[in-house]
């Protein structure tokens, strides 16, 4: 078997792709003006910079440009969003916010600083399957409730939330409503006005932009104080000069994502539902979230008796580059906080595996996983003392014990 | 984070994997926070490790370090073995990242508790040597 490259983290981050490299390039070569600048060489950069955010904004379904505010990235947007609310809410004597117990950690850390600081915070908590509803958020609905923030589709799991309904019911309650959408925008019919929401977060690398460039959509009524201060740039709210290079290369990438959505997402789902199938006929695996509503392209898996770290780097050595939600790779020794969120046992949890295809993966890349994981796990738990504990005690017969690896 | 090469060289080709069926003793160590479980398996003849085995659930250091344990370990006196360190592992290896430096410990306990198997299954005491049997 011929070793390959396979790049299978799409949700980690995505090559650039040629359109936004296309667009960046004028502005990191002769077209390097200020945007801020007068002349025309300035001009030129200012011009790209509001194409950028007329772009964004009808990608998002928002009224107006003046609605997206360049960042550095998701987190700065999360961050931002987050802290601001508090702060709009802390003006009114509200400091109570709602979340979930399986955000990114650029939300739940905020969260966690904002507790330090004299907030209180709600993590929800999610199901099996990996959803919160709308009546657990209305059920911990208070009088001094600022922010309700719900992640659009979760990093690990791919699960896709019921936000349209969370924003109507915010909406209803007059309370803010902020949804993490790094993982969704791109892959999922976003329309900020219809599903109500009043603040969104974006990365660019997620969708074929550059890394280190994000974008927060803010309903225009929202006067959100600012998290970075200094210049005058995006109207006043967030300082330092433009990335315009990161920020053309977002207006395109996001116009070409949501473009050729449709097409894709048919694309990825064939090869996302041939890749699980093969998987799940591994013994002792099963299919971390809910198999519907969630993102195309995200595959969790976990393997009863293989440690996520070990299967990762096996799987590198095969060429294919994947990712984990296990204890090791993370730097902390935790299984996966969204696994746990889940409900999972550590058994499964320490063990699992996600495979996040994108628009560049093909149906030979799906055989060649399909070909090398069951190898992978069976010498994984031939090596491992927990597979062996598990057959005796769950009367599992123990396929890998006469296997040659 | 990353691996040394000789951790990465020792997980792509962990040395000695496996059960000793005829093991005199057997050692585990793990239950720690991140799940890991190493288990060791030893042969001893006139006191000394004649032959050496393991198998590990856990991380690639965790693997790096089972391996090289069954390498530094054979040919070892009982009383040598039980002198292993974690430090000791870790060097073999090149060094591990820091936060994976709890492996190299799970190593030392491994064998120490594979010992203490071999001594309590065959009676012997530590400060006996090989050929005092009580039986």
């Amino acid at each position: 078997m011929e070793k390959r490259f396979v790049y299978a983290d799409n949700a980690a981050t995505t090559r650039v792709s040629k359109t936004a490299l296309d667009a960046a390039m004028p502005f990191l070569t002769e077209s390097f003006g200020n945007p801020s600048s007068i002349y025309s060489l300035g001009q030129k950069s200012a011009k790209a910079v509001l194409k950028a955010r007329q772009d964004t904004a009808a990608a998002l379904g928002a009224e107006r440009a003046g609605e997206i505010y360049f960042t550095g990235g998701g987190s700065e947007a999360d961050n931002w969003a987050i802290k601001g609310a508090a702060e709009l809410g802390a003006a009114q004597g509200r400091r109570h916010i709602i979340t979930t117990n399986f955000e990114h950690h650029a939300v739940l850390n905020t969260c966690a600083y904002l507790q330090k600081h004299g907030f209180e915070v709600t993590y929800l908590p999610v199901d099996e399957n990996g959803f919160v509803t709308a009546a657990q958020v209305e059920k911990a609905l208070r009088e001094d409730t600022c922010l309700v923030t719900v992640m659009y589709a979760n990093n690990e799991i791919g699960t896709i939330q019921p936000i349209a309904d969370i924003g109507s019911l915010c909406r209803s309650r007059g309370v803010l409503f902020h949804t993490d959408a790094v993982q969704a925008v791109g892959h999922v019919d976003i329309n900020v006005r219809e599903q109500n929401i009043d603040m969104l977060s974006l990365s660019g690398h997620k969708l074929h932009a550059p890394k280190g460039i994000g974008a927060l959509y803010c309903k225009k009524d929202i006067i959100l104080p600012s998290l970075i201060h200094g210049g005058s740039q995006e109207r006043g709210r967030r300082a330092g000069t433009e990335n315009v290079a990161g920020i053309a290369a977002l207006g395109a990438a996001i116009t070409e994502a949501v473009g050729s959505m449709a097409e894709n997402n048919g694309r990825v789902l064939r090869l996302r539902e041939r890749l699980i199938d093969s998987i799940l006929e591994i013994p002792q695996s099963r299919l971390n979230g809910s198999r519907s509503n969630r993102l195309a392209g995200n595959i969790n898996v976990s393997f009863k008796g293989v440690e996520g770290e070990s299967l990762l780097l096996t799987l590198d050595m095969y060429g294919v580059s994947a990712s984990s939600g296990s204890a090791c790779t993370s730097g902390s020794l935790d299984p996966s906080h969204v696994l746990k969120a889940l409900g999972l046992p550590d058994a499964f949890a320490y063990g699992s595996l996600r495979l996040t295809l994108g628009d560049e993966n093909t149906d030979e890349e799906v055989d060649y996983i399909t070909e090398i994981l069951p190898k992978i796990v069976a010498k994984l738990r031939s090596m491992s003392p927990y597979w062996d504990k598990l057959c005796k005690a769950e009367g599992i017969y123990d396929y890998v014990k006469d296997m040659e690896f | 984070m990353t691996y040394s090469t000789k951790v990465l060289e020792h997980f792509a080709n962990p040395r000695n994997v496996g059960e000793l069926d005829d093991a005199d003793g057997i050692g585990e160590a793990g239950g720690a926070k991140c799940g890991d479980l190493m288990r060791l398996y030893i042969k001893v003849r006139d006191n000394v490790i004649s032959d050496v085995s393991f198998k590990t659930f856990g991380c690639a250091a965790a693997i790096a370090a089972s391996s090289v344990t069954t390498e530094l370990l054979k040919g070892r006196t009982l009383e040598a073995a039980v002198k292993l360190t974690n430090d000791e592992v870790n060097e073999a290896l090149d060094g591990l990242p820091e936060e994976k430096l709890h492996c190299s410990v799970l190593a030392e306990q491994a064998v120490k508790s594979a010992v203490e198997d071999y001594r309590k299954k065959h009676g012997t005491r530590p400060e006996n040597g090989a050929d005092n049997r009580y039986e």
